[in-house]
């Protein structure tokens, strides 16, 4: 292999974890939006989507392409039941006190999810037979192409709803401005509510994407959560478009780091330079500079 | 003495007579933990419910002052106290390194900041196996002894560890009653506000970070003289997210609330153990109900709590008398 087709092989496969990170990140930021609330619970809803979609498959013999949609779902459900339970009824309270009952949340999904599915690392089959492609000698998995055209249609379902339609004006409303928004009629908690299906219903697409090319297990959330997190801020936090770049900078980074230093430093590559990146522009790479009212 | 310092005296009586009331000596052990997070919940606390500044990375301060003592003085055998002192040096220089750069950043971004930093430094703890042990851990670190004294039973460490809490304690409460306090508050509240009167934020902000930091190496040298054994799982990211979770549950800009929320994390697992298996949802759901229903903290519920028990007692005491009772906060 040449020096450029293993620099190619590195691009791939870190872009490849990265459209879940970046996924992973679209759900902070879509929660972030509505309420000001950094939802430590979304890389649950990551690992969520992976495993429920292996134990649809395992217990329930549902079939993968049906198996597939029905964790999504699933996991979507567990969202809004999330904001209804833990969310709604303190709301008005500061984003810190929120921010930390979605630490709990975290906590309880990980651990029921330790119970109900057990501590072993699983995997779920690829979505489509076939080989590896080859790709000016750098290797493609024929699942790297069903999480690109995954994650692609995801941003640009996103795109049309927050610039097409009525509901996702109303929810980029109640991000401006939540009292101005609901004296013009909007209902906010049902934005809310639709926020935390949203990012329950990206995040668990990221994990069932990723589960065939890396396994899953019931603590594969905190990791994958950090990463969105990371990805989210190197966007620019609150900005979609740049949560899903940012994931996507950050698992070729991550994949480099591994190739060119070590295996064993990949993250701390990754860290390092998002780190720097950060001091270089403290509002992300495509936030904006907001002016603070005093 | 005014009423702060009446309160801390007779915490202190208090945790002077705990070890003689105690059952077993497994609370004991239990109770030197919690004293350790008490000290990095104070400190983590002047940083974030004082100044407003959020760290998701102090678990790194605890682990560099463990591992520099504990490679010091177990693989090098440098005496233990010239140990603890390189662990306190390098923590708070490697914080003051971090500070310069990191506190430009704000808010959720300034989280990310010190969550990265805790990262990587959490990675080289796992990844320098010549130097760490590695993921198994660095063992051999001696006990901790002072001028040939050697402080090897449980029952005498905790004296050490809760004189440590008390004093770091006193130093936090005479800290942010003083002008610096003030100045940690005004930056909390708006930090453009307080530059503009004349606050120099960044320089502030740096000083309280270098001594939360200095607060986490404190705990972390105690840890590693207590455990005599140091691995990097103790300071994870989880480390970090469980030092912020002991402050905000214990309540924001309290430093009793920091002392009753490392207090109550570090009991309530072991309490929690006689339901193992459940133990951990059991756990989630207790911070949830916590955080939904006490929106100041343990510190609020605890105030909240003695205001209804002085309002019985009083009208109990007023039982009789006409325009007896009166308003409890």
């Amino acid at each position: 292999m040449t020096a450029a087709s293993a620099l190619l092989q590195y691009v791939i496969s870190g872009a490849t974890v990265g459209s879940t990170y970046g996924l992973a990140a679209l759900g902070f930021t879509v929660i972030y939006n509505t309420t000001e609330i950094i939802n430590f619970a979304q890389g649950e809803f990551v690992m969520l989507g992976g495993m429920l979609a292996v134990f649809a498959l395992r217990w329930g013999g549902v079939p993968l392409p049906l198996a597939v949609p029905l964790a999504v779902l699933i996991v979507t459900a567990v969202g809004v039941l999330v904001n209804r339970l833990t969310i709604r009824p303190v709301q008005g309270r500061s984003p810190l006190t929120m921010i930390i009952i979605t630490i709990g949340v975290s906590i309880l999904l990980r651990g029921g999810a330790m119970l109900i599915f057990g501590k072993d690392t699983f995997s779920l089959p690829a979505f489509s037979q076939g080989g590896p492609i080859d790709l000016g000698g750098a290797t493609l998995l024929p699942q790297s192409l069903w999480v690109f055209g995954i994650t692609l249609l995801t941003v640009l379902g996103m795109k049309f709803f927050f610039d097409r339609t009525l509901t996702g004006k109303a929810m980029l409303a109640c991000a401006c401005d939540r009292k101005a928004a609901s004296l013009m009629g909007i209902h906010v908690d049902s934005m809310v509510t639709l926020s935390f299906a949203f990012s329950a219903l990206v995040g668990a697409l990221g994990g069932v994407i990723l589960a065939p090319i890396t396994l899953t297990a019931y603590d594969v959330g905190i990791l994958l959560g950090v990463k969105g997190f990371a990805a989210c801020i190197l966007g620019g936090l609150g900005n979609p478009f740049g949560a899903v770049v940012g994931g996507i900078l950050l698992g070729i980074l991550e994949s480099l780091g591994a190739g060119l230093v070590s295996s064993g430093y990949k993250d701390a590559v990754a860290f390092i330079i998002m780190l720097a990146l950060l001091f270089w522009r403290p509002s992300g790479l495509f936030g904006s500079a907001r002016a603070e009212r005093v | 003495m005014d009423g702060h310092n009446a309160g801390l005296l007779a915490f202190a009586a208090a945790a002077a007579v705990v070890p003689f009331l105690l059952p077993n000596d497994y609370y004991l052990t239990v109770l030197i933990v919690s004293g350790l997070y008490t000290i990095l919940a104070v400190g983590l606390n002047l940083l974030m419910g004082y100044a407003g500044q959020a760290s998701l990375g102090h678990a790194a301060f605890y682990g560099l002052s463990a591992y520099t003592t504990g490679i010091l003085t177990g693989t090098h055998g440098w005496p233990v106290w010239a140990g603890i002192a390189a662990g306190l040096a390098l923590s708070t220089a490697v914080a003051y390194l971090i500070a310069v750069p990191t506190l430009k950043l704000r808010g959720n971004y300034l989280a990310m900041g010190t969550l990265g930093f805790g990262i990587i430094v959490y990675i080289v703890f796992n990844e320098a196996t010549e130097l760490t042990g590695g993921p198994s851990g660095l063992t051999g670190i001696p006990k901790l002894n002072v001028a040939g004294k050697v402080f090897s039973s449980d029952r005498e460490y905790y004296y050490v560890v809760w004189g440590a809490a008390i004093l770091l304690f006193l130093l936090a409460q005479n800290l942010v009653r003083s002008r610096m306090g003030r100045a940690l508050r005004a930056i909390h509240t708006s930090e453009t506000a307080a530059s503009v009167l004349g606050v120099d934020t960044q320089r502030y902000k740096i000083f309280v970070f270098v001594l939360s930091a200095f607060y986490a190496a404190v705990g972390g040298a105690l840890y590693a003289h207590y455990v005599t054994f140091v691995s990097p799982s103790t300071f994870s990211f989880g480390t970090s997210v469980l030092l912020v979770t002991m402050v905000v549950l214990g309540g924001m800009a309290s430093l009793w609330g920091a002392v009753l929320g490392a207090l109550f994390l570090t009991f309530l697992p072991e309490w929690l153990r006689a339901i193992e298996n459940f133990d951990i949802l059991v756990y989630g759901a207790i911070l949830i109900a916590c955080m939904m229903f006490l929106p100041g903290g343990l510190a609020e519920g605890a105030e909240r709590l003695w205001g209804a028990a002085a309002s019985l007692l009083r009208r109990a005491g007023a039982a009789g008398r006409p325009a007896g009772g009166g308003s409890a906060g």
